[in-house]
């Protein structure tokens, strides 16, 4: 005997109460919503002052000490947010769609194989910080002013110790002994056009090797691919999927000058030496300069430019380089001790953030049609 | 009036899913396209002839279509037994089997490469036996960034779907049918190809339809597992738009892969209308199966094979999220517990869990009954409009992802009303990926309700909404209850909003695990592993909780 389902309770507290709950859980949950949302709305119309509050958008990169934020806040009686905003890439396309209403007052992760664009969409506003001064030459990002340093750093290759102590290989000294037989299918870099490291490591390669003469950039990077080079489209991926130290077989990665000194450090006391090195030698490692700015439209123009100074002063500059893994421009600032394993390279590839702008993306093609045959 | 409230309900069922797709869809797009197909002062048209003439990105469009035809193709054939063995078979464990295969699905790509390349991978368990027991010199299996490991992956990604859609379709089948055709002398493989197949198919065509759309816009496990040059048309918007600089291109690439895909949903639509057939539905506890045919004993195999296939890179992950270069510890979940560097970006595992819930329970109370008022929308068979409209709910599916994101960061703001850096884009954009499979699930089950039975009850005097809510409801709960358990996964693997702003309070679990992983260091990638394991557990019990959550009466269907 079959009976039908559920219709013989035919009772008045049937489903419709259910539907009546739904409604009301619905409701509950869009007004909430709406309410987390309208707490977050920083629109100061009723008031003259200035809004006392910050927003900065950066890339994902990004960090630094709760406490440095907290200082600055009650310094100025002031409020901060950070707004992760992708990679440096995804970020400044991001600041450019919002730029008739930008989203936030600062910009931090603008570097040199980013600047050219910045500054041809406007979407700074000028400020030159005092603190300026305490930045080398070499380390400032931009004459106009408009990006001020905060950082800088080396992509450079690192290789892993222990693969090739067992197998009894010199490590390589320099880009080009990459492409030496003996290093087949040894090394892996990020696609320079997905990836930050891989662009910076790309514009290495064109620093080093030029555009004319017999040995090309492109030359270099067709013996790179016969020598079975492996490309991934990130960092992360590159790092803990395909380098031999983590899960990978490749012991030759594109990474940071930094990054041994940070294997040391996130062992949490279980190495006293890195399980990996730089490849130093000149014209290898391409240096990378990070700097904030403020964005057209910033609320609070004051405050905004005493966050600038503050990003630039010790205490900032000497809290971060464990966190971001990467030099503080101020020369005043102290390094932690385990920086005696990320050594600056004596002589960096350079190229101008303009050459950059003028030949970014053609480079990016150029490389891209020559990898994939 | 007796007419108004039936009037308003045939109004909402369309006016309403149509509003959200408005906010949450049409209008970003189109004011990112504006936006981007002006950007180099050569006309609108200029973009689409770039693309159009550029014999690489002809070729990306091509190879993005097959390997997500490739992807579809091998995801049913390896979930189709595993269906069955749940469709048909009731033994223990069962629940907790299905939460437990669900899990792959929400895996954030980066972690699902390293539980592949830990079973895998150079070092991994496969080419070490391997090495181990037939003295290979170096390590046999060669898969990291090879076309086979992204189909791999899509297969363990999207296996889910498959088993979950077309089982419960199959559980509520009266197996009658196959006994009549049984007994009129068919043999089971006969019986299985020319009856139950065929009633199946609009359950594996709703299946299909949506692995090929997350497939066709696959974009992380392609960046992460492939190569250059297995960009898909999603990774090359993505490239244009945020590296190259070249938005007008962007734009036309995303809208031909719209067009496209509507194209595509068209056709499956009609496909899907027309393979209807009103089938007896039945409880699900009454038609358990008790074969012993050699077809019954392959199905089982299959299923076996299949659930430890997807199984294994979560097992691997929570396995390997124990072992510390000193043996086992707890290394990874000390870390995550406390914030010992004192960090702004810092984010408790609890705080995460929360904001991950909090996300999910929100998507799953907004797209749920806005998935089964669609629906009801669609329900209509004679509907000039019905085809179309049913294939446009499903678009946002097949749209590019990194386009709307950017998208919403031009729409969502109107004057002095600026939401972009709240939660609404989140929660949109979660309710938009989610919705389509509430549809695709209840649509299924709904279209195979013979009219009789809601004749019946207005016969009896039941008003339309009466006649829904306890005719076509009780029958709809299991189907429901599986487009519950979409929409909290959609939202908790995050897809598609990557590209939104993130606030820190708003840090989820898999944004954790992603900001773990952007620096080196085993102490990082240990809490990464200790985070996905935090989310398989939070995911898994969610699913279990969801499919026990049944309202009285409802549950046998």
């Amino acid at each position: 005997m079959v009976t039908d389902h559920g219709m013989a309770r035919f009772s008045r507290r049937g489903p419709e109460r259910w539907l009546f709950r739904t409604v009301v859980v619905m409701l509950v949950a869009v007004l909430t919503t709406l309410g987390m949302a309208c707490d977050n709305l920083s629109v100061d119309i009723t008031t003259e002052d200035l809004p006392r509050d910050l927003i900065i958008m950066s890339h994902d990169s990004f960090n630094i000490g709760e406490d440095v934020i907290a200082e600055f806040e009650q310094e100025h009686d002031a409020t901060v947010t950070i707004l992760k905003s992708g990679d440096a890439g995804e970020t400044l396309t991001k600041a450019i769609l919002a730029k008739d209403a930008p989203t936030a007052d600062l910009l931090y992760g603008i570097d040199n194989t980013f600047l050219g664009r910045a500054l041809d969409e406007e979407i700074f506003i000028e400020y030159e910080s005092p603190m300026l001064d305490n930045v080398p030459d070499e380390y400032r990002l931009d004459s106009s002013n408009h990006v001020m340093p905060v950082d800088y750093g080396f992509v450079a290759l690192n290789y892993h110790i222990a693969w090739f102590d067992e197998q009894g290989v010199a490590p390589p000294t320099d880009l080009r002994s990459l492409t030496d037989p003996q290093y087949r299918v040894l090394t892996v870099v990020q696609n320079p056009a997905t990836s930050s490291p891989g662009l910076a490591f790309l514009f290495a390669t064109v620093a080093a090797f030029g555009e004319d003469g017999d040995y090309t950039w492109q030359d270099y990077w067709t013996d790179l691919h016969e020598n079975e080079v492996l490309v991934t489209d990130g960092w992360t991926d590159a790092y803990y999927t395909a380098f031999s130290l983590y899960e990978g077989d490749r012991p030759i990665v594109v990474s940071y000058t930094t990054s041994p000194a940070a294997e040391v450090f996130f062992s949490e006391g279980a190495l006293t030496e890195p399980p990996t090195a730089n490849v130093l030698g000149d014209n290898s490692a391409f240096l990378q300069i990070e700097g904030i700015g403020i964005l057209d439209g910033v609320r609070n123009e004051e405050l905004a430019q005493q966050f600038v100074d503050y990003v630039m002063d010790r205490r900032f500059q000497e809290d971060f380089p464990t966190l971001m893994w990467v030099y503080p421009a101020n020369e005043d600032a102290e390094l932690p001790g385990v920086f005696e394993f990320a050594p600056i390279p004596d002589v960096p590839a350079e190229l101008s953030p303009e050459t950059i702008a003028e030949n970014r993306e053609r480079w990016i093609d150029e490389w891209t049609a020559l990898m994939r045959s | 009036m007796k007419d108004s409230p039936v009037n308003l309900w045939r109004t909402a069922r369309i006016a309403l899913p149509l509003t959200f797709l408005l906010i949450a869809f049409a209008w970003p797009l189109f004011s990112i396209t504006r936006f981007s197909l002006g950007w180099d002062g050569q006309g609108i048209l200029s973009p689409f002839i770039d693309a159009a003439s550029d014999s690489y990105l002809r070729g990306r469009f091509i190879f993005t279509t097959w390997q997500a035809a490739l992807s579809t193709i091998l995801a049913l054939a390896f979930g189709l037994p595993s269906a069955y063995v749940f469709a048909r078979y009731r033994f223990r464990g069962r629940g907790l089997l299905l939460a437990a295969i669900t899990i792959p699905f929400i895996l954030p790509p980066i972690v699902m490469a390293l539980g592949l390349l830990s079973l895998l991978g150079p070092s991994g368990l496969a080419n070490d036996a391997l090495t181990g027991l037939l003295g290979f010199d170096n390590p046999p299996i060669r898969l990291l960034n090879t076309f086979a490991i992204i189909l791999i992956a899509h297969v363990v990604y999207e296996y889910a779907i498959v088993v979950r859609l077309i089982s419960t379709f199959w559980a509520n089948m009266d197996p009658a049918v196959q006994e009549a055709a049984a007994m009129l002398g068919a043999s089971p493989r006969h019986v299985f190809f020319n009856v139950t197949l065929p009633l199946l198919l609009p359950a594996v065509a709703a299946a299909a339809a949506l692995i090929f759309l997350f497939t066709f816009t696959s974009f992380g496990i392609i960046l992460i597992l492939g190569a250059p040059q297995h960009a898909t048309l999603e990774v090359e918007i993505y490239t244009l738009m945020t590296k190259l600089f070249r938005p007008h291109i962007a734009a036309a690439l995303a809208l031909a892969q719209l067009i496209a895909t509507f194209g595509m949903l068209w056709a499956y639509v009609k496909l899907q209308s027309a393979a209807v057939t009103r089938i007896r539905l039945r409880a699900q506890g009454a038609t358990p199966s008790t074969g012993r045919s050699p077809t019954d004993y392959i199905m089982r195999l299959g299923a076996i094979a299949s659930v430890l296939l997807v199984l294994s890179p979560p097992v691997a992950l929570l396995l390997r999220s124990f072992i510390t270069p000193d043996g086992l510890g707890l290394d990874g979940y000390t870390a995550i517990m406390s914030n010992d560097r004192n960090e702004y970006f810092y984010i408790s595992p609890i705080a995460a869990i929360r904001n991950s819930l909090a996300f999910a329970v929100v998507t799953v109370i907004l797209a749920v009954p806005l998935g089964v008022l669609a629906a009801y929308g669609l329900r209509n068979p004679r509907a000039w409009w019905r085809n179309p409209l049913d294939a446009l709910y499903m678009l946002p599916l097949g749209v590019s992802a990194v386009t709307l994101g950017l998208g919403y960061l031009l729409s969502l703001r109107i004057g002095e009303f600026d939401v972009r850096t709240t939660v609404v884009p989140i929660i949109l954009a979660h309710t938009l990926i989610a919705y389509p499979f509430v549809i695709r699930v209840v649509l299924s089950t709904m279209r195979a309700i013979r009219p009789h039975l809601r004749e019946a009850a207005h016969v009896l005097g039941a008003s339309p909404l009466a006649a829904a809510m306890r005719v076509d409801l009780p029958i709809l709960s299991r189907a429901i209850l599986v487009g519950s358990v979409f929409a909290f996964a959609v939202s908790l693997g995050e897809f598609g909003a990557t590209l939104l702003l993130n606030r820190p309070e708003y840090t989820t679990m898999p944004v954790a695990i992603l900001n773990y992983l952007t620096r080196p260091g085993a102490i990082n990638l240990a809490s990464a592993l200790a985070m996905s394991t935090v989310l398989m557990v939070v995911a898994g019990a969610g699913f279990f909780l969801i499919e026990r959550a049944r309202y009285r009466g409802w549950g046998e269907f």
